[in-house]
């Protein structure tokens, strides 16, 4: 059994490098041939010119907006501003998205949310995925889904999770409202860089264990804050046997370690995604495209500010139990008991461990859960959901429960493979696209002291309702907790069905 | 936005690691326009007990009035949410010291015009030990005075120009126009499927 103190020790064993890079750091804007990280690259292809202070003006290739971005319109409607490139520029419904009968809005201020966006929409000629279109979606599903997601592109969104987008090679992060306004008003954004880390995981993941898992196992032992100030780029065989689908689970979980930024060197898993996506360049511009991509890696020698690595082996289906994206453990460990924790953890420990109403020491499997939730920009891709039916055909859940999946086409591809009537025939309800019970803006939320199995991003106090209390997994793991109707280790559930 | 380099004020401590943006305001409050104020709604469920009423011994709760607060590390990790620091900044705040920031959320600080002074750990806890008191903060030198306590605060020279010029970004880049449609014109060239179809 492993313990939360094992998790501590195991954070000290991965030390960071030394920061050579500082020394480098002059010459390389002169030295061509020094060899560069991802990010370098990324960086530089995209600096229009860099200030005496250390800020760089970037230029953005795609500029994706939702409801939550209406700070930023105003700021534009403020100074009577057009947006600088409304062909690179695209507006997605999901945030306040209804997930039932969309037809009628009950909440006033709802209503108003998507409206606002849409009136934006059409002020600026911008193409919107709306309610009733086709591809909607969760803003950080439908890029990749559509190929406006490309490697070796700037991609910003007033949303934390836009590092899901650096899965295919793009340099991908999210801004706040006054960046999007200036993005709007300019195409361009003023950044300072970060400096680069590498996330390695070597060897191969065990039946049941997912890019989810790797997340949880990383943040969980470098900590919330392991990655701020870096970008993380994650390396090794692990990370090239995943899928992009895996790849953008694992980019889009950076922002909990700290990361603002996550991204995987794009290869033939990349471009075998890429092609024939709607928004996806075709024929002699794809072949240049690809040309070009080809050298979106980092090259033999260069340096990071710091390295990590882990070994695929050691990584087991994985948990939170507390109030944070750190406070994660495997399925088969025990509660952490603050009493035994270092100073610096045990306050934390007792405040989640209060919040969430679970008693020190004792084993996570078994916690009963009152509902559990598939869905958001984490989980909800076609392949997280053909493992959570893997899980449920054929059984039952023992709590209620819904499946939101990550845009309209993912649901239109599930209902084909007839993954929805496995998750209605397991008793869970099987709901439209958005970001839904992730993020409780649409009016859904998880009721006082109730406790949700949830394959979303964050399990902050009252982040799916006051109250509420989350324990982050991947799909197929929450899948387990609905059959069981407590938290269990899915893999002997999974016996030949994988 | 107004620059600044010098600001006395009170100071609280808020002694909490990892302070997320969904506790500083959670997402329910976050579709109401900004003029309307978001400085009732900072930690809005963590000010409150669980009958709803306002916790009297909560630090922001017994001192209105303060305008600086020291929390623990990681402050405002999670979401890109602006109006979080919407929020400190409307309820009077015109500092956060801490031994770290999430990094989305230092930036919108710094383009709001409040200060995020990150300040090593052990120095943090001294602050914390003379709250509530009124502190001096000197933004040219990275500087914090409360009483006896003397700390330096980490700041990248970006954000702490900003801050001090009160610069708006939009203003600053329409200065680089050339630049910018010199730099377009280019990147149609090199990579012209970044306009699609």
């Amino acid at each position: 059994m492993i313990t939360g103190l094992d998790a501590v020790e195991q954070t000290r064993r991965i030390l960071p490098r030394p920061r050579i890079r500082l020394e480098l750091g002059q010459s390389s804007g002169i030295d061509m041939t020094a060899p560069q990280t991802l990010l370098d690259k990324l960086w530089s292809a995209h600096e229009i010119r860099k200030r005496a202070d250390g800020a760089s003006l970037l230029w953005v290739d795609r500029h994706l907006v939702h409801e939550g971005s209406h700070h930023g319109f105003a700021k534009l409607a403020a100074r009577g501003l057009p947006v600088a490139e409304p062909a690179l520029t695209f507006a997605v419904v999901d945030h306040y998205a209804p997930v039932r009968d969309r037809d009628h809005i009950a909440d006033p201020d709802i209503a108003r949310m998507i409206r606002t966006l849409e009136q934006n929409a059409d002020t600026h000629g911008l193409r919107i995925f709306g309610l009733k279109d086709p591809a909607q979606g969760i803003v950080h599903v439908i890029g990749p889904e559509q190929g406006l997601t490309l490697p070796g592109l700037l991609v910003t969104c007033g949303d934390s999770h836009t590092s899901t987008h650096g899965a295919l090679g793009a340099l991908a992060f999210g801004i706040g409202a006054t960046e999007v306004a200036h993005v709007l008003a300019t195409q361009t954004v003023w950044q300072v860089k970060p400096r680069a880390m590498r996330i390695t995981v070597e060897g191969t993941l065990g039946p049941g264990v997912s890019a989810k898992d790797i997340a949880l196992n990383w943040i969980s032992r470098l900590g919330t804050d392991g990655a701020r100030g870096h970008a993380v780029e994650y390396a090794g065989s692990t990370i090239r046997g995943l899928s992009v689908e895996g790849r953008l689970t694992l980019c889009n979980l950076s922002i909990e370690g700290g990361a603002r930024f996550g991204m995987v060197a794009p290869d033939a898993v990349a471009l075998e995604y890429l092609r024939g996506r709607p928004m996806a360049p075709e024929d002699a511009v794809w072949d240049r495209a690809v040309n070009t991509w080809g050298a979106l890696h980092t090259n033999d020698g260069a340096s990071f500010d710091r390295e990590a690595q882990f070994d695929a082996a050691d990584i087991a289906p994985t948990v939170t139990w507390g109030t944070s994206p750190e406070q994660a453990l495997p399925i088969d460990a025990a509660l952490p008991d603050p009493s035994r924790l270092p100073d610096y953890k045990a306050g934390a420990a007792k405040d989640a461990l209060d919040y969430m109403g679970l008693s020190p020491g004792r084993p996570v499997e078994g916690v009963p859960v009152d509902q559990v939730f598939i869905g958001s920009c984490t989980n909800a891709r076609i392949e997280d959901l053909r493992m959570a039916a893997a899980v449920l055909a054929g059984r039952r859940a023992q709590v209620p429960g819904q499946v939101s999946p990550g845009s309209a086409l993912v649901r239109a591809q599930a209902e084909q493979e007839g993954l929805d009537r496995i998750f209605t025939n397991a008793g869970l309800d099987w709901v439209q696209s958005g970001c839904s019970l992730c993020v409780g803006m649409n009016g859904e939320m998880v009721g006082p002291g109730k406790r949700c199995a949830s394959s979303t991003n964050r399990n902050f106090r009252g982040r799916q309702g006051p109250g509420a209390r989350t324990h982050l997994m991947s799909p197929a793991m929450v899948a387990a907790a609905a059959v069981a109707g407590h938290l269990i280790d899915v893999r002997p559930m999974l016996e030949g069905r994988i | 936005m107004a620059g600044w380099t010098h600001h006395d004020g009170q100071a609280i401590s808020l002694p909490l690691d990892n302070v997320d943006t969904d506790q500083l305001i959670p997402a329910r409050f976050m579709s109401i326009p900004r003029a309307q104020g978001y400085g009732g709604h900072l930690l809005y469920d963590l000010r409150r007990d669980e009958a709803g009423d306002l916790r009297s011994d909560f630090p922001v709760n017994r001192w209105p009035n303060a305008s600086i607060l020291i929390a623990g590390r990681n402050f405002g990790c999670g979401s890109s949410r602006e109006a979080a620091v919407y929020a400190l900044v409307d309820a009077g705040f015109r500092a956060v010291i801490a031994p770290g920031f999430g990094d989305i959320f230092a930036g919108n600080a710094v383009n709001n015009g409040l200060l995020p002074a990150q300040v090593e750990t052990d120095m943090v806890a001294a602050l914390t030990a003379a709250t509530p008191g009124t502190a001096q903060i000197d933004l040219e030198n990275r500087r914090i005075v409360m009483g006896d306590v003397q700390a330096e605060f980490a700041l990248g020279d970006a954000a702490r120009t900003k801050l001090i010029n009160g610069w708006d970004d939009i203003d600053l880049t329409r200065a680089e126009a050339e630049r910018i449609t010199a730099y377009r014109a280019t990147r149609a060239q090199s990579a012209p499927w970044v306009w699609p179809g």
